[in-house]
């Protein structure tokens, strides 16, 4: 079942990744649609993952499925690699240092405020109304 | 036809990253996230070397096999996402220095692995 759950997630991710890759592209050869899919990717994965460990419970497979098969499968690591290659074998020195830089700086923070969000969300809902003492 | 290429590749990148990350960690009792590392690496790889080599290995199937193993497959076995979230982990744990090793490996290795593939094997 977990498998099945990995298996439909990867699907639904790559597929969507690919949507997205067609539509954006790359702007004036840089590659944007991979350096936005691994943005958001990764701010929901942080999101998501805190989230659910923290707050919002939810069955161990669809948890899977989600961050292991969908947003696992969106996001990708050795595109952002060859992209890079690509860039520099275009003699684009600069757009390849400025696309791995922000890919990292973009990517980590958007991790990073996915879960202080996720984790802000689960401190909220312990917060005693005392107006209902009053 | 573009979509069941892709989306097979997904299948199979999702599936054998899962089951990688499950034997690594069950064989390797470290918190480090070996697993991810290993994975991006070979991924990036195995991109460089299918992007580089894949077209003239396979000629008469003109662009599927690059969808299948490049897009779908590598695409969805490499990880950007859990690296950015692993990383963050390691911070929260207020273990600096495994965070700044784990960015700096990925990166080094990732992007040499990617080199290797793409020009590390002239046809």
């Amino acid at each position: 079942m977990a498998y099945l759950a990995v298996a439909i997630g990867g699907f639904i991710g790559a597929c969507l990744r690919f949507v997205i890759s067609e539509m954006i592209g790359t702007v004036h050869g840089f590659p944007l649609a991979t350096l936005c899919i691994n943005v958001t990717g990764s701010f929901f994965l942080a999101w998501f993952y805190t989230i659910t460990l923290e707050r919002i419970p939810i069955h161990p497979h669809l948890r899977l499925g989600v961050g292991t098969g969908l947003v696992g499968a969106f996001t990708t690591f050795s595109t952002l690699t060859v992209d890079t290659w690509k860039l520099v074998e275009a003699g684009m020195y600069t757009d390849a240092a400025l696309y791995v830089t922000l890919s990292f700086v973009l990517g980590l923070a958007a991790a990073g405020f996915g879960y202080a969000l996720a984790a802000r969300q689960s401190r909220l809902r312990f917060q005693p109304d005392f107006r209902k003492e009053g | 036809m573009a979509f069941l290429l892709v989306g097979t590749g997904g299948i199979l990148g999702a599936l054998f990253r899962y089951q990688l990350s499950k034997w690594i960690g069950e064989r390797l009792i470290v918190s480090f996230p070996v697993a991810t590392l290993f994975i991006n690496v070979t991924g990036s790889f195995l991109l460089g070397l299918f992007t580089r080599s894949l077209a003239g290995w396979l000629p008469q199937f003109g662009p599927s096999p690059m969808l299948l193993f490049g897009v779908g497959l590598c695409g969805a076995y490499t990880t950007f996402s859990t690296f950015s979230y692993e990383f963050i982990i390691l911070l929260r744990e207020r273990r600096y220095a495994a965070a700044l090793l784990y960015l700096a490996s990925s990166f080094v290795f990732c992007i040499a692995a990617g080199g290797l593939g793409l020009y590390g094997f002239p046809s």
